[in-house]
């Protein structure tokens, strides 16, 4: 057994109202007290392991159909309704008997989301719980946890806890004398963005390498070894024995309709209290950036944001009070995706973060489909020059004939997560292109968001 | 599964002109073998074993170079084709030796928001190591990084890929430095 992370953490986690019923506090209990993760605490304080045992005298089906009706979505990006998604899994017949697997997308790999992460370090038994009952719904034998490779400590965590629900017999044979056996295994990626991609992460759970795969077929009828497979996000999975516990239709009035529930919000960059912030779906950013996060820290006017992990569109100041839910984002032209808010203040030149950001793309780009790998090291090298003084006239023509080319015709989404930050940013922050291409400078006199050293 | 090129002798490199750095061992240690056969039934199949025995062949050599790859083809009787494909692919296994301390920064933009570039710069500075190199006396070597899931407490850097140093400034990246050189933080593959 590893070493369990002792380091003090100076993460934000609350603020003033947060744990009331106007801000409820599902997922971030006890998260900043290192020692709340053990059983105990769990089932003591937090009222864990409740939903299960209610979950496990009720039918897998009407598991399933509670995280129905609670509208539940996908909270790693795309939002898809994780009740619907729980129904595609093939049911046992008289011919065939499927062996079916849950598996936990703990990569967190997406700039600007970090808020696993702290429901993995503070309530693994959150997660753990969660995962069972999903695999009571859908009758698997046996769950992942899937985790970025540099999250290694919190491996070790979960490991701990994992064996924790073992010995108090919420894992492993006969589950509370239902019959019924289950149990858990995490595996440890190695340091590859796309692993996040559900596809992706499914190769790399067999030993491969994370290259996404042609879909169909989808994970529901040929995931992990060729079994049907069922992948969601962490905190989705955390959600579910709230939702078993308060009921579908309790969870369902929080929120907006059809974004319901609550989600936990990471806000980082310019901001005088970045952290992570839980707030019912459908919040105003304006009102998590400057109530809660404080505004920007140094003072100046915020520039831009990106509301939802480094993939998702930009907005500029006209769209800064748009509610945070998966629709309203939508119809701004940007995405809630995976709750990560960068805030960028006046300063930032935009032509450098879209490189930046367009670097990390053109190097995490698993390199199996063209548009892609040759797009998105092209784009790379038009940005990297305009960024140096060497734009030619023409160039954002040229990037903008060369996004659509990349966008909707990739294999996995990776290609279109690239498109968005440039196609945006050339859209609102046009002139500071122009003008880092006429006068060979920058716009504005931030500091560099790039290092000279810059290699991979 | 079989696999259709011959398999890979030593005399013949990974790629053609591309020759990696030599371990000091040709084997594994008896001990990793015995965890590496533990883990080929651990999951529903064995390549699935390949990525957790790459670490533990990757700790016990130091880094994942080619014997480290053949070894854990060898034991988990799996195509070293495919190994070599799988270590290649991810970044946290290394194809040459790293410092007793390997130093990787965040640089992603939210880091870099907030100084997370000079930082790195800084920290190259003054442990005079450019990126890819170990300093002479195997002491360092440092690495920028994408982002590391710490957003919100970056500038954030991770030393051996252990638990995280956030909030990042100059003095703290001092405080780091001091604490690898009096020996507070385990070394590379402890
Ligand atoms: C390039 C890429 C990276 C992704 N990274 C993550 C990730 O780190 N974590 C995550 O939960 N989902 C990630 N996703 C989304 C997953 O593919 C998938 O939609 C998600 O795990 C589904 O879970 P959910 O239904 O609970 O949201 C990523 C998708 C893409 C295309
Ligand atoms: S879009 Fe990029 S990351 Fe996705 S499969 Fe194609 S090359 Fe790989
Ligand atoms: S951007 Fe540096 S940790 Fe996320």
């Amino acid at each position: 057994m590893g070493q369990i992370r002792t380091k003090p953490d100076s993460q934000i986690y609350t603020f003033e109202g947060f744990g009331t019923d106007k801000f409820p506090n599902f997922m971030l209990r006890g998260a900043g007290n290192l020692r709340n993760w053990h059983i105990h605490n769990y089932e003591q304080r937090h009222e864990g392991y409740e939903a299960l045992k209610k979950a496990l005298k009720m039918e897998p089906a009407s598991v399933t159909g509670e995280v129905k009706a609670s509208g539940l979505r996908g909270r790693g990006g795309a939002g898809f309704p994780t009740g619907l998604k729980w129904t595609f899994m093939p049911k046992d017949t008289d011919e065939r008997k499927h062996t079916r697997y849950v598996v936990c997308n703990a990569d967190e790999g997406e700039p600007g989301t970090f808020k696993d992460r702290a429901i993995m370090e503070y309530n693994p038994h959150q997660l753990i719980e969660g995962m069972i009952i999903a695999a009571w719904a859908m009758q698997c034998s046996l769950g992942f946890i899937y985790i970025r490779g540099e999250f290694k400590w919190l491996v070790d965590k979960l490991d701990a806890a994992i064996q924790e629900a073992r010995d108090a017999g919420y894992l492993g044979k006969n589950i509370l004398g239902t019959g019924w056996d289950f149990d858990l295994l995490t595996y440890r990626g190695a340091g590859a963005y796309i692993c996040g991609e559900e596809t992706a992460l499914l190769n790399s759970l067999e030993g491969r390498r994370g290259e996404p795969r042609v879909k169909p077929p989808f994970p529901a009828t040929k995931g992990a070894f060729g079994q049907p497979t069922t992948v969601n996000n962490v905190e989705t999975l955390a959600s579910v024995p709230v939702i078993l516990r308060i009921g579908g239709a309790a969870y369902a009035a929080i929120g907006t309709p059809n974004n319901t529930g609550t989600r936990i919000f990471g806000v980082s960059g310019h901001v005088k209290r970045p952290g992570l912030y839980e707030l019912p779906l459908g919040t105003p950013m304006d009102f998590l950036v400057n109530d809660l996060a404080g505004g920007c820290n140094s003072g100046r006017k915020i520039k831009a944001i990106i509301p939802g992990g480094c993939s998702s569109p930009m907005l500029d100041e006209k769209d800064f009070d748009c509610p945070m839910d998966f629709d309203a984002m939508k119809a701004r032209g940007t995405m809630a995706g995976s709750g990560g808010v960068i805030v960028m203040d006046e300063n930032v030149c935009i032509v450098e973060a879209v490189l930046r950001l367009t670097r990390f793309y053109a190097h995490e780009s698993c390199g199996q489909c063209t548009p892609c790998r040759e797009g998105c090291n092209w784009l790379e090298m038009v940005l990297h020059r305009i960024e140096h003084g060497a734009g030619k006239p023409g160039d954002l023509e040229l990037i903008a004939s060369l996004t659509p080319r990349i966008n909707m015709r990739t294999l996995c989404p990776l290609g279109d997560a690239a498109c968005g930050p440039i196609d945006s940013a050339l859209e609102k922050f046009r002139h500071e292109f122009e003008h880092h291409i006429e006068h060979k400078t920058c716009f504005v006199k931030g500091a560099k968001l790039t290092s000279a050293m810059g290699v991979h | 599964m079989n696999h259709p090129l011959p398999p890979e002798t030593s005399d013949r490199p990974l790629a053609p002109g591309q020759r990696l750095a030599p371990s000091a061992r040709a084997t594994l240690s008896p001990g990793c073998v015995r965890e590496i056969q533990a883990l080929a039934t651990k999951y529903p199949d064995k390549l699935a074993a390949t990525l957790p025995a790459l670490y533990l062949a990757q700790a016990d050599l130091g880094f994942a170079g080619l014997e480290a790859m053949k070894e854990v083809a060898r034991v988990l009787e799996i195509p070293e084709g495919h190994v070599f494909g799988v270590a290649t692919f991810y970044t946290m296994f290394h194809q040459k030796p790293v410092g007793k301390f390997h130093l990787q920064v965040c640089t992603n933009l939210c880091c870099a928001l907030r100084g997370g570039a000079q930082l790195f710069e800084k920290l190259c500075a003054r442990l005079a190591v450019t990126p890819g190199e170990v300093s002479p006396d195997g002491m360092w070597s440092v690495e920028e990084v994408e982002c590391l899931g710490s957003c919100g407490t970056g500038p954030c850097l991770q030393v051996n890929h252990e638990v995280y140093d956030e909030f990042l400034d100059t003095a703290k990246l001092d405080a780091v430095i001091s604490a690898c050189r009096q020996g507070n933080v385990p070394v590379w593959g402890k």
